[in-house]
């Protein structure tokens, strides 16, 4: 499988790593040169030693996303840290490129439970952090019967 | 009409103001917290301090029931973002968008946001207008209704010149809608006789510019290919 990474943070370097690891071929898209350590960092051998491809680019540029290999990929992983990049690029790869599998990280919940409604595959981690941490609060209390947890079930 | 502005950047405050003197209600949204304060001071309750992108920030503005949202913030895809969830989500009957860089105008046609504003599009329309030895000049494209308008000014040696219209063999769909002689326009007809130095008119089919250059302007092939390939 050819895994397009477009945004290379903490998030989407850790994924280009775990997929390459996996055995999938991997590119990545970042604006900033300087990401590239992010994917060299607590591997045995360089990115590219591993077969990961790099591209320095624009998200929003046609020509980048062409460069990082978007005609090809089977999977587009939009992880950059603009909620509205990450929605623009992961429509791009839909609609402009058919790319089969198009995931879009979306930090506001509102505007990803949205899109998710519209048919775009949104992964949103302040949802996953409020639901952890609501739920972490209810197990922390439960029996003591605190009226304010009990209305929260 | 209710109109909410998102930006308040040089083109977003001017436009409120100039739509706050025509009577329009007018709500602008600025993300800046230095240059909300700046507008503020001017506009006062008309304008909010959020991020635009943000929804419940265009709830609170009360994009439920706007008549139009202007999407004029220095990012695109904020813009698109705006004008999308405007449209799709709190079916906003009119919205205007701007393409701050002229590259991205594509991702905008392919989600469906339209119309859209380009300064750098807009003056390179005008240089294009003011360059002299332009054989043909784009006024408009209609891009829905796939026909454009064009201006093309008639050489002495044209194949055109001292002809009748019905007599020229033109492109079907192609119609020769003004003439501008002698500093004075005319709505011209079948016999009307184009004469070298004319200003004409025409609307057509985008892709027939060629083949209409060549009755008025022949040898100005590269300008209209050109044209051709940019309306595409």
């Amino acid at each position: 499988m050819f895994v397009l990474i477009v945004g290379s943070g903490r998030v989407g370097s850790t994924v280009a790593k775990r997929m390459i690891s996996a055995g999938h071929d991997v590119s990545v898209l970042d604006e900033s040169p300087e990401a590239h350590a992010r994917l060299d960092y607590g591997l045995d051998e360089s990115w590219e030693e591993l077969g990961g491809r790099f591209t320095v680019g624009t998200a929003m540029e046609i020509d980048a996303l062409i460069e990082a290999g978007i005609e090809q990929a089977d999977v587009v992983i939009c992880s950059t840290d603009g909620d509205n990049t990450n929605i623009v690029v992961a429509q791009i790869a839909q609609k402009r490129f058919n790319v089969p599998k198009v995931l879009a990280r979306v930090l506001d919940p509102y505007r990803a439970e949205w899109y998710k409604e519209q048919g775009l595959e949104t992964v949103c981690p302040t949802q996953s952090a409020i639901e952890m941490l609501t739920e972490g609060v209810i197990a922390g209390t439960s029996g003591t019967g605190d009226p304010l947890m009990e209305e929260t079930r | 009409m209710y109109i909410v502005i998102a930006g308040a950047g040089k083109v977003g405050w001017n436009l409120a103001r100039e739509l706050k003197e025509n009577e329009h209600e007018v709500t602008v949204i600025e993300s800046n917290r230095d240059r909300y304060m700046t507008v503020e001071e001017e506009l006062e309750h008309n304008i909010h301090y959020g991020d635009a992108s943000e929804l419940w920030v265009l709830e609170r503005a009360g994009i439920v029931r706007a008549d139009m949202v202007v999407a004029v913030t220095g990012d695109d895809e904020d813009n698109i973002l705006i004008s999308q969830v405007a449209k799709e989500k709190y079916l906003v009957e009119h919205t205007i968008a701007r393409v701050n860089n002229p590259r991205n105008a594509d991702h905008f046609e392919l989600l469906g946001i339209r119309p859209v504003v380009s300064a750098t599009d807009l003056i390179l329309g005008l240089i294009e207008h003011e360059v002299p030895h332009h054989g043909l000049v784009h006024l408009l494209n209609l891009k829905q209704e796939q026909l454009e308008i064009i201006e093309v000014e008639v050489m002495e040696d044209a194949p055109a010149a001292g002809r009748r219209i019905e007599d020229l063999d033109l492109p079907s769909g192609t119609l020769v809608v003004s003439v501008l002689r002698n500093g004075s326009g005319f709505v011209p007809n079948a016999e009307t006789v184009i004469e070298g130095g004319d200003e004409v008119l025409a609307v057509l089919h985008p892709g027939d510019e060629r083949a209409v250059c060549s009755f008025f302007a022949p040898g100005n092939d590269k300008i209209a290919r050109k044209n051709a390939k940019n309306s595409a």
